[in-house]
């Protein structure tokens, strides 16, 4: 009797990793299809609902950005917002540092990708290789879907009543799905809540948009020590 | 939605996700600002999913919006793909101005 050959170990780290980046990939498809359609509803173009999806390249705060200026909100708040969102961005850089070791122009290229997928499917990985690999995976994987669905989006929303529809909650529902990973701790579940009470409360007084701003005042809570920090990385959400 | 605008979100953006990777490297933010900065997505998020539902400028008010959004929260909830969570929050949104 013939020995069976076992599956070269290679291969299945390779497939164990493509798989899960592929998935990510479709999930963030939905996403990208909402931002390019509300893109072009906020007063975007093709171009434009392109140029954020390829350079600024990190979900969420694309989605703040537009839902802003989609409100009525200045570019001020819009732009204000969408960074402090985009902050985590800068942990997520230390996070991923000890497995993309490299030439500062390796790191600086790797740092466009730093983004909640591909920490996460980074940091999930057990060796040092694998997690190289997971990182350029699932960074091309999102890159891919994100663009392509972002282009598909703005042309079909330039035909779309996004009000008939209902497209006009896609951003909100999507945030409920960002956040649901997030506020496992009872922490972080305060501080979503006090988030959206701030937000509702000081939206009738202060400019349009900076609501937002307002309500990301309430992490600074964070500052008061805890055993209960919760979860740094999402793999939940979008880019 | 300026020109200037995408260009300033491009570079700030840029310059947060390399402060992390380039900039600090191996090291790390100090605790304090490492655990303000894990709670913002917290805050932000359901500000910006509270903006959405229940305002318009500067007015709070309750209209077919609330249904798509709480059929939203049930979805993820129920654990419901996420592609399927919009797909179900704006069909209930568009069903519920359709009829009334």
């Amino acid at each position: 009797m013939g020995r069976a050959k076992p599956p070269s170990k290679a291969t299945d780290d390779w497939a164990g990793i493509i798989g899960p980046a592929l998935g990510l990939g479709f999930a963030v498809f939905a996403f990208g299809l909402s931002f390019g359609v509300m893109c072009i509803d906020a007063g975007g173009s093709v171009p434009k609902a392109m140029a954020m999806s390829l350079f600024v390249f990190t979900g969420a705060s694309q989605f703040s950005a537009v839902s802003v200026l989609a409100a009525g909100g200045s570019a001020a708040s819009a732009i204000v917002g969408a960074l402090i969102l985009a902050s985590r961005n800068a942990v997520y850089g230390v996070a991923v540092a000890p497995s993309l070791m490299g030439s500062l122009p390796y790191r600086l290229f790797a740092s466009q990708f730093t983004i909640d997928e591909t920490t996460g499917m980074t940091l999930a990985q057990n060796t040092p290789q694998r997690r190289r690999r997971a990182f350029w995976v699932t960074a091309a994987s999102i890159y891919v879907f994100w663009n392509l669905a972002t282009l598909i989006g703005a042309i079909a929303g330039s035909n779309i009543d996004t009000q008939k529809y209902g497209l006009d909650v896609a951003f909100a529902a999507a945030f409920v799905g960002m956040l649901a990973p997030l506020i496992v701790s009872p922490r972080a579940r305060r501080v979503g809540f006090a988030g959206a009470v701030v937000c509702l409360a000081v939206t009738p007084f202060v400019p349009i948009g900076a609501g937002i701003i307002v309500a990301a005042l309430v992490a600074l809570v964070g500052l008061r020590p805890t055993a209960d920090a919760g979860p740094v990385v999402s793999t939940g959400g979008p880019a | 939605m300026t020109w200037m605008l995408i260009v300033v979100l491009s570079v700030g953006a840029y310059a947060l996700k390399s402060a992390g990777l380039v900039g600090v490297g191996v090291r790390d933010f100090p605790a304090p600002v490492r655990n303000v900065i894990a709670l913002i997505p917290a805050a932000v998020l359901s500000a910006l999913i509270v903006k959405d539902t229940f305002t318009a400028g500067h007015d709070l008010q309750i209209d077919a919006r609330a249904i798509g959004v709480a059929v939203a929260v049930v979805a993820v909830w129920k654990r419901v793909p996420l592609w399927l969570v919009i797909v179900f929050a704006c069909a209930a949104t568009g069903i519920t101005r359709a009829v009334s």
